[in-house]
């Protein structure tokens, strides 16, 4: 104990000294280097580096597309996220027990999860193609004649399209981890659930949702945080359009600083996205009790 | 178990569950069947209406013009950047993690420090460092995003393994030290190998999230390392979608994560909940 307790006396931090650096390099630095610039009045077209202020930052509350990409942000992650949870539960319940070929059926149902973001995205604008799509063809069987709608294109439709992908990638993710912390439930005290169906409320709300309830909400949070950043399946499926319609935080963030090329006030943007982020997950954090 | 009804009330419920089961398989698993049929069909299959369900013939055109064109490279550019990246990102994050975990050193804040960058919104870092490295000439290079990636992983590598390490036990450690290793040696000979299934497990994540990256591989690269998931939205817009280009360039970035997630799948579920519970 004692060798391990007191070693020689840098050895520690010539282990972790990389790591920091690295994390100071691109993390850190960049971070202080665009909070100069936010109160300054660059442009990538004319680099005026006159102090401006707060003037960015004052901009932020009189602009209507930003408060709107917050807006379609937290739309989708409402709708999105407790979907996932439930569908995920759900399936997590009905592979909990034994089932021929479970190996295999959990396998191919975690696909979706390890494919990139972008390639999902790219898929289901194959799938939901008005003409040569997949999924139209489907919908037109049950309705009993074609439907050609435009997901991409018509208001109504461009967000169940990109929810749809959402849930479709990402549903399995909810699902391995509830999977997982079903399995560490203890089965002795829930067997009796199993028999009727009054009882299994019982059970899962008193025995197995406390059990549960820790992994769930890292999940969540996992899950929630990666919604309210989500920019490649949006990007790929609609690029935010159309119009800005479907323009998230992310995507206006994008568009600000590598189309319109407002430098400072995308650094205020930033720093916007990141106080709202840091609020949220201390509130979740709290909320959930996950503090230590 | 003598029960005789209620013994096939369980074999109803199995044979439904069952159902259920090869639906849900059907439904996500039908989308990724759909971007492999496409990549093997031909421009009349693919459009055609009603659609075509499967190719008639397995043909390899529509990867053979990849090839043609040089953009399989970009497939190339993702391997480089995704593995260099994961092995620099394993080792600096292990020994890291070492660190905290053994001296904890810097107490608790050090380790939330480090867990908090991975917080940020991609978008709102991606900014200041397209700036920073324009200044440092690292725009389309592949140290920029190799550094990176290494930088972007190390949050999640290092509380990871800090898990995986604290169930080391210890005294293997001090016995190592008493037989003469130093502390270099005990990392390598002692702490590397019992946490072999932790280090497999969170080298196929770091490998992962490297691979999918599109926003950072977007904004920080040009022409010389493009990503293949950058190059998938090359062929986006216009009035043609060159379906078939984006269906196989999918496909071809996406074959290197199965094989590598099919290869190390036994410690996927372990790593996956290991890294639910401790965040």
């Amino acid at each position: 104990m004692a060798a391990i307790a007191h070693p020689d006396r840098n050895f520690k931090y010539w282990l972790i000294s990389p790591a920091i650096f690295l994390l100071l390099l691109v993390g850190l630095f960049p971070l202080i280097f665009s909070l100069v610039v936010s109160f300054m009045r660059v442009t990538m077209l004319e680099t005026d580096t006159s102090f401006a202020g707060l003037v960015n930052y004052v901009q932020l509350f009189h602009d209507a597309r930003l408060w709107q990409s917050l807006l379609h942000t937290v739309l989708i992650m409402i709708i999105a996220l407790p979907i996932e949870l439930l569908l995920g539960l759900a399936m997590a319940y009905l592979f909990l027990d034994h089932l021929p070929g479970r190996q295999l059926l959990v396998s191919l149902l975690v696909l979706p999860t390890i494919i990139s973001p972008i390639v999902a995205g790219a898929t289901w604008r194959l799938l939901l193609d008005n003409r040569f799509g997949p999924i139209n063809q489907i919908i037109g069987w049950f309705a009993g004649h074609p439907v050609p709608a435009l997901w991409t294109v018509n208001p109504g439709l461009v967000y169940p399209a990109i929810i749809f992908c959402e849930i479709w990638q990402w549903t399995p993710f909810m699902f391995l981890i509830l999977l997982a912390a079903l399995s560490n439930v203890d089965r002795s005290l829930t067997e009796a659930a199993e028999i009727d169906g009054a009882r299994f409320w019982r059970s899962f709300r008193y025995v197995v949702l406390p059990a549960i309830f820790p992994v769930m909400s890292i999940a969540i949070l996992i899950r929630g945080l990666d919604l309210f950043r989500i920019f490649d399946i949006i990007w790929a499926l609609t690029a935010g359009g159309p119009g800005t319609m479907t323009e998230t935080i992310s995507v206006y963030t994008y568009v600000q600083g590598f189309k319109q090329f407002e430098s400072s006030y995308t650094a205020a943007i930033a720093f916007l996205v990141i106080a709202l982020l840091t609020v949220i997950v201390t509130w979740a954090i709290r909320r959930m009790g996950l503090a230590k | 178990m003598k029960d005789v009804p209620f013994h096939r009330r369980k074999e109803t419920k199995l044979v439904l569950r069952y159902l259920i089961a090869m639906v849900l398989v059907i439904i996500f698993v039908f989308p990724i069947y759909w971007l492999f049929a496409i990549s093997f069909k031909t421009p009349g299959e693919i459009f055609s209406f009603p659609p075509v369900w499967y190719p008639k013939s397995i043909q390899f055109n529509n990867y053979a013009v990849l090839f043609k064109d040089g953009d399989a490279k970009t497939v190339g550019n993702s391997l480089v950047l995704s593995s260099v990246s994961t092995f620099f990102a394993m080792i600096f994050g292990t020994i890291a993690a070492y660190s905290l975990a053994r001296f904890k050193t810097g107490g608790e804040n050090l380790g939330v420090w480090i867990i908090s960058q991975r917080m940020m919104p991609p978008v709102a870092i991606a900014f200041p460092i397209f700036l920073f490295y324009v200044w440092l000439g690292w725009v389309d290079t592949y140290i920029g995003l190799i550094i990176l990636y290494t930088a972007f992983s190390l949050p999640y590598v290092i509380w990871m393994m800090r898990g995986y390490i604290e169930e080391i036990p210890l005294e293997l450690e001090e016995s190592a030290l008493i037989d003469g290793c130093n502390r270099w040696e005990v990392l390598w000979k002692v702490v590397f190998p019992m946490a072999r299934s932790g280090l497999f497990a969170t080298a196929v994540f770091t490998f992962v999230f490297s691979w999918n990256d599109f926003l950072f591989a977007l904004v920080l690269t040009r022409t010389e390392v493009t990503t293949y998931t950058v190059q998938v939205t090359h062929y986006f817009g216009g009035q043609s979608n060159f379906w078939s280009k984006i269906a196989a360039m999918s496909v071809l970035g996406t074959i290197p994560v199965f094989i590598t997630v099919a290869t190390l799948q036994r410690y996927l579920v372990r790593g996956i909940s290991m890294g639910a519970v401790k965040g």
